[in-house]
């Protein structure tokens, strides 16, 4: 499965409620991330944990988040950033100017 | 009479562990066992099998983790691997990490440094560095490592300067994490093996730093 995101891209985590064991934190859902890093692509551990068969692969992406705008009052720098892997499924594009 | 139910260890001022468990870890350790013993009884695994992964497991330790670090210190084309491939470089140490997740090294830097959690459950480079530790895996860490890190830091005794960014990896998939600390000053007569010495599991997972004894 080719990746549909690439390094750089701006990506909106998916605010869905999924039942079960769940791979992307709750704390990123709904915010704006970067595409850091293509990982590679897996199994759906999702699907993985409920006994089915895994395939088709699925392209997993490090996205990166800024500190300041998951958390309300952060104490730090501005440039502390916080780095999640997802599967695409959680992602959809989002605007640049977003952040 | 009402406050002498079940002694927890701490009445007389330090707990025990290890030799009362909790209620909390005597449930979970019943219902383990209670697994176990159905995955047996189906033929699912064997006893041999549970004991082979416990071997496995206890066969690994930070120590490995350590060798790594101090061989990327001293050995710039090593560095290159670890970063690039860290199963081949643990490969080549005779640590034998393979298996179906990867694993990734971070880089500190005099600009970045790096901190592993898991907020989902206890991931972990086991393969290489063996159990996570208990409060690797306590809510409590695992909380509040993402949203105040620098707190956290402070806690392990360790203070990041405001202007090094803090990066949290938040590693709730396939691929466990690993930080690659910077080698402390004053150690440029160290040989592979006392460097090793100065790199604690906590510096692995970025709790810590190596700390040069002077």
């Amino acid at each position: 499965m080719a990746a549909r995101f690439g390094p750089g891209d701006p990506v909106l985590v998916r605010a869905a409620e999924k039942p079960g064991h769940v791979r992307t934190p709750e704390y990123v859902k709904g915010k704006t991330g970067r595409v850091e890093e293509v990982l590679g692509v897996f199994e759906d551990p999702e699907i993985l944990a409920y006994g089915g068969s895994g395939p088709p692969e699925e392209p997993l992406y490090k996205v990166s988040f800024r500190q300041i705008d998951l958390w309300e009052g952060y104490a730090g720098s501005a440039n502390d950033a916080l780095y999640v892997d997802i599967y695409e499924h959680w992602l959809e594009p989002a605007r640049e100017e977003a952040r | 009479m009402s406050d002498t139910h079940y002694d927890d260890g701490q009445t007389h001022g330090h707990s025990h562990d290890g030799v009362k468990p909790s209620t909390e870890a005597r449930y979970y350790a019943g219902r383990i066992r209670a697994i176990e013993a159905l995955l047996v009884d189906k033929g699912v695994l064997a006893k041999e099998d549970v004991r082979r992964q416990i071997e496995y497991m206890e066969a690994r330790t930070p120590a490995n983790g350590a060798r790594m670090v101090a061989r990327a210190w001293v050995d710039p084309e090593y560095k290159i691997l670890l970063l690039s491939d860290t199963k081949a470089a643990a490969q080549e140490l005779g640590i034998d990490a393979s298996g179906p997740v990867e694993f990734v090294t971070l880089e500190n830097t005099p600009e970045v440094h790096n901190l592993v959690v898991c907020t989902l459950c206890s991931c972990y480079p086991r393969a290489i560095l063996g159990v996570p530790p208990d409060w690797y895996k306590s809510f409590d860490y695992r909380s509040r490592a993402v949203n105040g890190p620098r707190a956290v830091m402070r806690e392990f005794g360790l203070e990041i300067p405001e202007d090094v960014h803090v990066a949290v990896h938040d590693s709730s998939a396939d691929v466990r994490y690993m930080v690659l600390p910077m080698r402390p000053p004053g150690t440029k007569s160290m040989g592979e093996d006392e460097l090793a010495g100065l790199v604690t599991r906590d510096c692995l997972i970025g709790t810590s730093i190596p700390r040069s004894v002077e």
